[in-house]
Parts: structure tokens; C-alpha cells; sequence
């Protein structure tokens, strides 16, 4: 594990609204393939500390690099290839409403990354078939459900070939019997060797899954460490106490 | 009775020509409107302070002037004091296009404003720049929601497309009048004018109504 190379390095990052501090000089790091997950209370600053790290919510203070390359946020076109390498998950699918499965995925390899409409159709189909939803391109999101909403926006996200996954609550605005349809997709990330951010309050899957739970409250990264220590015995009393809510709330398996 | 009748079938066809020219300027000044009122609304809802300040003057202005001084204004005031030789019927068309601009940004801005937040995030999430984000994701919703409202607007600049009479534009009330005030007929040809007048609301806001149900994104119910 030492030898793996830093992808992800983010320093000091802070955000404020207002007067309010709500997000307190974060610092976390990802190396290739690993996955970190951000647990704690609504309202810690999860969303916040993910949306700084591409830039749609601009952090008063804080650095980022990937790969080795602080990415200056100013300068538009560095900004804007960044985001493509970094994929971006929403609890709520943000879906283009106007568009069906596959123009969603198609849109932005034709626009953005400017392949050609066959090249980028061939792949979004690819990507489609991958998180299962081959039978359903051509649907619009109104059409589908929230499970395949979700998995439409992974494709979409992968389509980009990012080289790190920012994945927002994936699962919370899902009915409980189809979170094991994203949570699979998730996983399947995971065994490909996908790096990846996540906020969940799926704390079995991350138990297992996770290489470190991050447990952010109040705006701060209180405690980080390996799910096993994390449930069992923190060393912070905070992240003892919403560990065990929270293994009481949502069950330890998935 | 036959004698009305007489006069108004020979002034049919000069009434139709008058017809074709308040469609045509409706559909200038829709257009003009389209295009300024996109603009308007974008710069209202996306651009910085100033541009907001002086978007606000625009429809501030717009709105607030009555059709007949602006017509007058621009017509007599501003175009011949700028050397700018336009003929009424441009002048109209502009004036008309210029306020409508200012009536369909509000349209169209409150149709941006009740898209989800989250559209714009996934589009900059993607590589998108803002306004790649505003004319592939923001615009195609947008303009689809604005519809109704844009119907309703047409249906206000068809009917102020009259007042381009006091500039001489020879449209269909500008017949009308001509032909009732040489022959005595005005019930007629009045009432035939009001007529044309309701049967283009009828026939354009039915055409709208057919392209909303066409563009309509499906699985949405209304
Ligand atoms: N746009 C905003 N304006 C003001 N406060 C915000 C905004 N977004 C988030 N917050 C506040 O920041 C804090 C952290 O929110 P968030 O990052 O969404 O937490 P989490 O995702 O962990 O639930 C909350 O107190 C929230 O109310
Ligand atoms: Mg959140």
C-alpha cells in the first residue's frame, strides 16, 4: 500500500458562509485506488468539504493537487480540465432532465471532450451497459427510477474517464430496496481499482469496504482511521458515540 | 346592409395585405424579443452587479414607457437625431421587439430560476464552462417552461402591433381605418379587423400549444 502513488492531496481547506465557519481546515489525501468515506452528522460539512474539492462550492482557503499538480482555480481552462478528471456523484442524480440515458452520457464527450457523436455514442453505450442499464438508453430520467437515475450519473461519470469518484450520499434519496443496485455499481468501482471519495450513512458498506472512514463534524475532520478502529474503539469520544447511533440506525450489514 | 357588404368584400384584399404586414411585424418583434429577452434574463440571473444594475434600468425603461411615446421617440427623436435612416415599419418592429425583450426576460428568468441547482452543478461537474452550461442544459429546460408565458406575450404584441398605425405603418388597423374613413363603413371594417385580430391570437397560441406538447421532455406530467 505505501508504494502507491498520491493521486488526491487536499490541504487546509476551509469555507465559511458568512460569519459561520463550515468547513475548518481539512486536510485528506487519496492514493490510487483507495477509498476514503466521510461519516458524521448532517450538517458536518461533508457535501461542502466534496463540492470544494471540484471547485463548485469555491473554498475561502485551501490547496489542491492531483497527480502532483496544484490546480489554480482561477485560470478557467485549468479549472475546467480538472473537473473532467475529477467525476462528481449527487445524493439527487442531477440528471439533465432534458436528455434521455444516453444523450446524459453522450453530451459531455461530444461538448466537452470533443469526440466525434459515434465515438462518443459507442462508449456512452458501453458505460450504460456496464451499470446495467443497456434496456434503458433510450429513457429520460423521468422515466426511470431512482436507483437507475443513480447509475445513469455514475455512467456519466465514468464516461469522462475521471481519475478520482466524489460520491455524495449516493444512496440516501433511494428507496431502501433499490440502494443494493448503486451500492453493487459502487463496489464493482471499488474492485476496478477506482479512486474514490464518499459521504455515506451506509456505515456497514463502509465498514467493509473503506480503506478509512473520515468522521467530519461540526465542520471538522475530528478522527480518521481504518473502519475497524473507527466502529469499534475510537480514540475520539464524539466518533465513538455517533459510530454506535449510527450502527444502531442503519444495521452493520448492506 | 348589401351596400356594407359590398364595400368590405373590395376592401378584403387590402385588408389581408394589411394581414401580412402586422404578422410580419409580430413576428419581427417576437423574435427580436426572443433573442434580447434571453440575453436580458441570462445576464439578470448569471452576470455580475453591474450588468444586473443596467439589465434592471433596460426593463425598468421598457416597462414603463408608454408604446406610443417610445414609438414616437425613437421614430422622430432618437433615430433622426442619430442620422439613422429607418423606415417606420423597421422603427416598429424594433420598438415593438425592444419592450416585448423586456416583458419575455421575465419569463424566461423566472424559468432558469425554477430549475434545480443542481443542473448547473452537474454540467460545471462535467468540464462545462458556464456558458456551455447555460446554452446545452439551462436554455433547452428553460425555454421549454417558458412556453405558456411566451404564448401570453404574443397574444399582448399582436394587439400592440396596432399602435405602429401612428407612425404610418400601413398594418391592418391603418386599412381599416383608411378604408372606413373614405367610405362611412365603419361597423364593418372595424369589426372585421377585431376579427382578423382574434382569429391570429387563436391560430398562434394553438400553434404554441401544439409545439409545447411536441417539445414536452417525456415521463413529465402536467
Ligand atoms: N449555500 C449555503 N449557504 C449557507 N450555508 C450553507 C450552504 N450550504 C451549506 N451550508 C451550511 O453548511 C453546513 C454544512 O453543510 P453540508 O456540507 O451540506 O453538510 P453535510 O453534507 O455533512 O450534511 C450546514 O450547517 C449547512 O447549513
Ligand atoms: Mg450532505
Amino acid at each position: 500500500m505505501a508504494h502507491r502513488k498520491t493521486i488526491l492531496r487536499i490541504e487546509d481547506m476551509t469555507k465559511r458562509y458568512g460569519s459561520k465557519t463550515v468547513l475548518k481546515n481539512a486536510s485528506l489525501s487519496l492514493k490510487e485506488g483507495e477509498l476514503k468515506i466521510l461519516i458524521g452528522p448532517s450538517g458536518g460539512g461533508k457535501s461542502t468539504l466534496l463540492q470544494c474539492v471540484n471547485f463548485l462550492v469555491k473554498p475561502d482557503k485551501g490547496r489542491i493537487w492531483l497527480d502532483g499538480e496544484e490546480i489554480i482555480h482561477s485560470r478557467k481552462k485549468e479549472l475546467y480540465a480538472y473537473r473532467q478528471k475529477v467525476g462528481m456523484i449527487f445524493q439527487d442524480f442531477n440528471l439533465f432532465d432534458h436528455l434521455t440515458a444516453l444523450q446524459n452520457v453522450q453530451i459531455a464527450l461530444v461538448k466537452v471532450k470533443k469526440k466525434t457523436k459515434e465515438q462518443a455514442r459507442t462508449r456512452a453505450i458501453n458505460e450504460l451497459e456496464r451499470v446495467g442499464l443497456g434496456d434503458h438508453i433510450k429513457k429520460y430520467p423521468a422515466q426511470l427510477s431512482g436507483g437507475q437515475k443513480q447509475r445513469v450519473s455514475i455512467a456519466r461519470a465514468l464516461a469522462m474517464d475521471p481519475k478520482v469518484m466524489l460520491l455524495d450520499e449516493p444512496t440516501s434519496a433511494l428507496d431502501p430496496e433499490l440502494i443494493s443496485e448503486v451500492l453493487d455499481v459502487i463496489i464493482n468501482l471499488r474492485l476496478h481499482g477506482m479512486t474514490m471519495i464518499m459521504s455515506t450513512h451506509q456505515i456497514g458498506f463502509a465498514s467493509e469496504l473503506a480503506d478509512e472512514l473520515v468522521f467530519l463534524e461540526d465542520g471538522n475532520i475530528l478522527e480518521t482511521g481504518p473502519p475497524k478502529k473507527m466502529l469499534s474503539d475510537a480514540d475520539c469520544e464524539r466518533t465513538r458515540e455517533f459510530c454506535s447511533k449510527i450502527t444502531e440506525l442503519y444495521g452493520n450489514s448492506f | 346592409m348589401i351596400e356594407s357588404l359590398t364595400v368590405l368584400y373590395g376592401a378584403l384584399p387590402y385588408l389581408f395585405r394589411g394581414t401580412l404586414v402586422t404578422i410580419a411585424l409580430v413576428a419581427g418583434a417576437m423574435g427580436l424579443g426572443l433573442v434580447v429577452g434571453v440575453n436580458l434574463a441570462v445576464g439578470q440571473v448569471y452576470g455580475n452587479r453591474w450588468l444586473r444594475k443596467a439589465i434592471g434600468i433596460y426593463i425598468w425603461f421598457f416597462r414603463g414607457v408608454p408604446l406610443l411615446v417610445l414609438l414616437f421617440l425613437f421614430y422622430f427623436g432618437l433615430f433622426s437625431l442619430l442620422g439613422i435612416n429607418l423606415s417606420a415599419f423597421t422603427v416598429a418592429i424594433i420598438v415593438l421587439g425592444l419592450i416585448t425583450a423586456a416583458y419575455q426576460s421575465q419569463i424566461f428568468r423566472g424559468a432558469i430560476l425554477s430549475l434545480p441547482e443542481g443542473q448547473l452543478k452537474a454540467a460545471r461537474a462535467l468540464g462545462m464552462s458556464d456558458r456551455k452550461a447555460i446554452v446545452l442544459i439551462i436554455l433547452p429546460q428553460a425555454l421549454r417552461l417558458s412556453i405558456p408565458g411566451w404564448s401570453n406575450e404574443y397574444s399582448i404584441v399582436l394587439k400592440d402591433s396596432a399602435v405602429a398605425y401612428a407612425l404610418g405603418v400601413m398594418e391592418m388597423m391603418a386599412r381599416a381605418h383608411f378604408v372606413a374613413s373614405r367610405t362611412y363603413e365603419h361597423l364593418p371594417l372595424y369589426f372585421s379587423a377585431g376579427l382578423i385580430f382574434l382569429i391570429l391570437t387563436y391560430l398562434g397560441t394553438k400553434g404554441l400549444r401544439v409545439l409545447e406538447e411536441k417539445v414536452r421532455i417525456p415521463g413529465y406530467s402536467r
